[in-house]
């Protein structure tokens, strides 16, 4: 290999790659050419190795206004809006500079949105972390929340809903997925487009420097101990230069001055730059001796993959980019002409008159190999079927668990994370986090839109396609549960090395289980990201396939939260309840043992429950409504219960097991409660959408009291409340905090 | 060109976090001897001038408007010539 | 009397609850205000200014050290001493503090974290312009979003606010009891809002505007606005 080390490895790219760019092109690319293609062609930006999958996905539907391929989906919502939302992954970014590789994560996603044209009005996250007695966890922890709070809080878009989970896998490789979620005159949907040759492309927004350079690259390998030079340097933000260059934006889309924008994100102008002239059909030439730089001394190929935050790329007509530098000036911006649209259909790169690079554009952004990877089930998927659950279910003391698992890192209150963000500015958040979803009003308007994160990859690692099913399923019933009808959902699939036959079957099958629940809850794909090579000195992470769904309430004063309201109230757990322990948080809990077999989902079962929940809230029968999910039904009462303040009186006999009936996580299950004067015609919508149910008993003022099969639970709800309320807080900072301090 | 260096300091009356959150680390790491750890800032300023004094006073009366607030920092400017 | 009450708020690059300071004075008045570009070198004689929460130029440096700086503050001090009555909120308050026109200074919150959740306010004088409205004594619920705010002053400072009864809002728990741990951001004596001597300034760190409607999940906050405008009412409006 020394001798006759081939021009590519330097690019990251495979000889057969670039014998296939030779023969595309048909000759040999130069330096700057090759260093294009080895960043559009690297996973990150190519999807090489996931299109082929990506393609299983529903992507239509009469809500969709704007399926996958631009920077962001959109959805009607009515009254003439569109909801514009996409998640995105910055992973390796955030494992090596916690508070800035969230904060750019943030920015990123948040710069798509109002790319699309669309006021930001909402964000959300999902976060992985390891095992939270490790300080490095501690430290990931408290620099990642602080710096998706930094970021957002700046902007004054609300951080209103995420989830975050704690799992040995994800010690050296963190997952931090972020989503944002704008709103846009669905007439007035922008899109990245170079279109009309002769317009002029310009870049707005921060100068250039060498911020993240090859970090598209990086998000395409493995981290390890070893290589801390392959690092780039790390991106930081900054979310007043931010702030300002959304209200620039907004202003000149406003104002009809724009014919196309995106966002600079990984590999920079030149990803842009390629992308919006692939997307038109069209050519488009860059400048690099016109682009406003930070520092000086800037190699031609650094400036075309520099991805210095809170910039943007617009394509405008001539004749308005004074109008426009005007406007950038007085927020106190840079807006600069670098290039043109040509008719030539190529990316070209120039210095001055001197052309550096010259390809045409679809070679960078459609002519990536497709890769069918080989796969292969890998032997724990059999394996770790059979579990043996005699801990559990000889456990005795089932307030003692109750308990335990009530201050578990997977289960206990979030409130220490998201009460660092400010996710009441805007004034539209009408539901807050801490329950199943939120919702945020939409202005002018009496809808309002329901919001939520999840992926529970414990169930994926163990089945990945029942899994991927559950992760959309669970996503939708959170935000039924509020009384939103789900409408369509956005996703960050975080997974090991493609190149892994096995990691590549776990994708395969998860991608498989997301398109099938997505086509049976009528909620289409509008867009997403991929995220492979999420490993650590060679071990994969649990695959994570995290789902952002979005919901519509036709009547945003009819949203029903989490919590019990009255004492008095009747008390239903609707859905079937199996003998289902495996795969489950209190297993979990109690061995430390990831297995057994994942609850069974039946998706007709999940979308007849769903719709139940939408009608039955828009008749106001529902009280209070939250999903069964990690820790069973015990965790879900109990949490209705201490968050609401109340007691419980419930009694349930049943054949399934103490154990399993507590604790086991059968799906399409949610925890209802119902005034008593509208027994009758709740009962009846019940059975005539033959919905399965129990009613268990009663709201109370007094203590959680629970018997199940003659076995009864009795504790004080400040017993339960306080251990769920503090263990977070508790456990990030003990006994100080060193981090949050610098 | 001289490079002015203005450090600022919340004022000893004031209480100071982070200062205290990075000394109960420092601490719990092991290290003996600590007094105390306070946190401040230093701005480094770029400027013309006819000498060091002219150039000090200047950043001191910065320091005065907008640099430091005197409710609750302290502030030193420190001036070299550069070549 | 005229029920006209006119108001501005204030946009500073960074301010980021100039809309919701708006719409919750809108929501609690039934009357429009209007947006003052920083940079604007005059504005009419509003009888309301609102100087909003927000990062104003990024928190940099200092929340609110730069932002003092902007043109509009010379016409703020100017309307200040015609008698308008001028109330900054969270970055607005410390605006305000860096501006001179409240003493005082705004310190990172006790546990280095930024908090945004609702807090509880003992109402500790019921006659200023802006708690007219509420019962002496009264407890109030608002939410906070900041990261600064532990509110500092000098022991003479202290001492003056005090005798002067300027303090009108203390952080409290739910039953209205004051003690240390009330404060959620560590501030002195559990300053949570304070006015000037002339009584026609308010600077505060929680956000009235934020639970203006029973929607969001309480009104307690519209009866500051409600407030502040019968005040201007009852002035007989300055114009």
């Amino acid at each position: 290999m020394c001798g006759n080390a081939g021009p590519w490895l330097e690019h990251g790219l495979t000889q057969e790659e670039y014998d296939r760019i030779v023969k595309l092109m048909k000759r040999e690319p130069n330096y700057e050419e090759l260093s294009l293609f080895g960043v559009m062609w690297s996973e990150h930006c190519s999807y090489k190795n996931s299109r082929a999958q990506l393609k299983k996905f529903p992507t239509r539907g009469p809500q969709v206004l704007q399926g996958p391929g631009e920077n962001a989906g959109v959805v009607a919502v009515g009254d003439g809006l569109g909801v514009a939302f996409k998640m995105e992954s910055h992973n390796h970014p955030s494992a090596i500079e916690p508070y800035q590789g969230a904060a750019t994560g943030v920015g990123g996603i948040i710069r798509d949105i109002f790319a699309m044209g669309a006021r930001p009005i909402a964000s959300l996250n999902s976060l992985r972390f390891g095992r939270l007695d490790d300080n490095r966890t501690r430290r990931l922890l408290s620099g990642v929340a602080a710096g998706i709070a930094g970021y957002g809080n700046c902007l004054g878009i609300p951080t209103v809903a995420g989830e975050v989970y704690f799992h040995p896998a994800y010690q050296g490789n963190p997952l931090v997925n972020a989503m944002c979620v704008g709103l846009v005159d669905e007439k007035k949907i922008f899109k990245g487009s170079a279109t009309g040759v002769g317009n002029i492309v310009m870049v707005v927004g921060a100068r250039t420097g060498r911020d993240g350079i090859k970090g598209a690259s990086f998000a395409s390998e493995e981290l390890s101990d070893s290589d801390p030079d392959k690092r780039p340097n790390v991106q930081v933000g900054d979310p007043f230069m931010e702030k300002l260059l959304l209200e620039a934006t907004l202003e000149i889309l406003e104002r009809n001055l724009v014919i196309g924008l995106q966002d600079l994100g990984a590999a920079g102008l030149t990803s842009s730059g390629s992308e919006m002239a692939g997307r038109a059909g069209n050519g488009l030439y860059i400048d690099i001796s016109k682009v406003p730089l930070r520092e000086e001394g800037l190699a031609p190929w650094e400036i075309m993959l520099s991805e210095s935050q809170e910039r943007m790329l617009l394509v405008v007509d001539p004749a308005k980019v004074e109008e426009i530098r005007k406007i950038f000036d007085k927020w106190d911006l840079v807006a600069s002409a670098i290039g043109e649209v040509t008719g030539d259909g190529h990316f070209t790169v120039r210095r001055g008159d001197e052309v550096l690079a010259s390809v045409p554009a679809g070679l960078l952004t459609d002519q990536a190999p497709v890769n069918i990877r080989p796969q292969r089930e890998p032997a724990y998927f059999q394996e770790k079927k059979k579990a043996d659950f005699s801990r559990l279910l000889n456990c005795g003391d089932w307030a003692d668990l109750l308990k335990k698992l009530l201050a578990s890192p997977n289960i206990c209150s979030r409130r220490w994370i998201y009460e660092q963000y400010d996710h009441m500015v805007g004034l539209n958040t009408v539901l807050r986090p801490g329950g199943d979803a939120a919702v945020l009003r939409l202005p002018g308007s009496r809808r309002g839109l329901a919001l939520s994160c999840d992926c529970n990859s414990r169930y994926v690692y163990l089945d990945p396609r029942r899994g991927g099913a559950i992760a959309v399923a669970e996503a939708a019933r959170n935000v039924a549960c509020t009384g939103a009808r789900p409408l369509a959902l956005t996703n960050c699939l975080n997974f090991g090395n493609p190149e892994n036959p096995e990691i590549y079957w776990q994708f395969v099958q998860a991608t498989d289980g997301l398109a099938e629940a997505a086509l049976a809850l009528d909620t289409p794909v509008t867009g997403g990201n991929v995220s492979f090579y999420n490993e650590y000195n060679g071990q994969p992470i649990p695959p994570t396939p995290t789902i952002g769904l979005v919901g519509l309430l036709e009547d945003v004063e009819k949203r029903v939260s989490s919590e019990f309201k009255a004492a008095g109230d009747l008390v239903y757990v609707l859905g079937q309840s199996r003998e289902e322990l495996g795969a489950g948080e209190a297993h979990w809990l109690l061995t430390g043992r990831d297995e057994g077999q994942v609850p069974e989902i039946d998706l007709k079962e999940a979308r007849r429950l769903n719709d139940f929940l939408v009608e039955a809230a828009a008749g106001a029968y529902l009280r209070s409504a939250h999903d069964c999910a990690e820790g069973g039904l015990a965790v879900a009462l109990a949490e209705s219960c201490l968050i609401g303040g109340f007691g419980l009186e419930a009694r349930w006999r049943t054949d399934i097991s103490t154990a399993a009936a507590l604790f086991g996580e059968s799906q399409s299950r949610v925890i209802v409660s119902v005034a008593p004067g509208n027994r009758a015609v709740f009962e009846n919508l019940l059975s005539s959408r033959e919905i399965c149910h129990v009613h268990l008993g009663l709201v109370t003022d007094f203590d959680f009291c629970l018997e199940i099969n003659g076995e009864s639970l009795n504790i004080p709800v400040a017993e339960l409340a306080a251990p769920y309320n503090e263990s977070l807080a508790r456990m990030v900072k003990p006994p100080m905090n060193e981090d949050a301090a610098l | 060109m001289f490079k002015a260096v203005v450090t600022v300091m919340l004022k000893k009356s004031v209480l100071d976090p982070q200062g205290a959150a990075v000394e109960r680390a420092l601490k719990s790491m092991g290290h003996s001897g600590i007094g105390s750890v306070r946190i401040g800032k230093s701005i480094e300023i770029l400027l013309d001038g006819r000498d060091e004094a002219e150039a000090e006073a200047r950043v001191g009366d910065w320091a005065d408007q907008l640099l430091a607030n005197p409710v609750m920092e302290t502030y030193a400017v420190a001036v070299e010539k550069l070549k | 009397m005229s029920r006209r009450v006119s108001a501005a708020v204030i946009v500073f690059p960074g301010s980021n609850c100039d809309r919701d300071c708006a719409r919750g004075w809108e929501a609690a008045t039934g009357q429009a205000a209007d947006f003052v570009w920083h940079k604007d070198g005059a504005m009419p004689d509003y009888d309301v200014v609102i100087i909003p929460g927000g990062f104003s130029f990024g928190d940099y440096l200092r929340c609110g050290a730069i932002a003092r700086f902007s043109p509009i503050m010379n016409e703020v001090l100017r309307l200040a001493r015609r008698g308008s009555r001028i109330i900054g909120i969270c970055n607005g308050f410390q605006i305000l503090t860096e501006a001179r026109l409240l003493p005082g200074a705004l310190l990172r919150n006790r546990d280095l974290l930024f908090i945004c959740r609702d807090i509880y306010l003992r109402v500790e004088n019921a006659r200023s312009d802006f708690t007219a409205g509420y019962r002496p004594g009264q407890v109030i619920r608002y939410p906070i979003a900041h990261g600064e705010g532990g509110f500092t002053v000098s022991p003479a400072g202290l001492k003056k606010l005090q005798d002067e009864d300027r303090v009108v809002l203390r952080y409290c728990d739910p039953e209205g009891r004051v003690a240390p741990d009330s404060a959620p951001n560590g501030s002195l004596d559990n300053i949570a809002g304070l006015i000037n001597e002339e009584g026609n300034i308010l600077g505060l760190m929680p956000h009235p505007e934020r639970l203006s409607e029973s929607i969001l999940g309480g009104d307690d906050g519209r009866i500051m606005f409600q407030s502040i405008f019968e005040a201007a009412v009852g002035a007989g409006g300055l114009n």
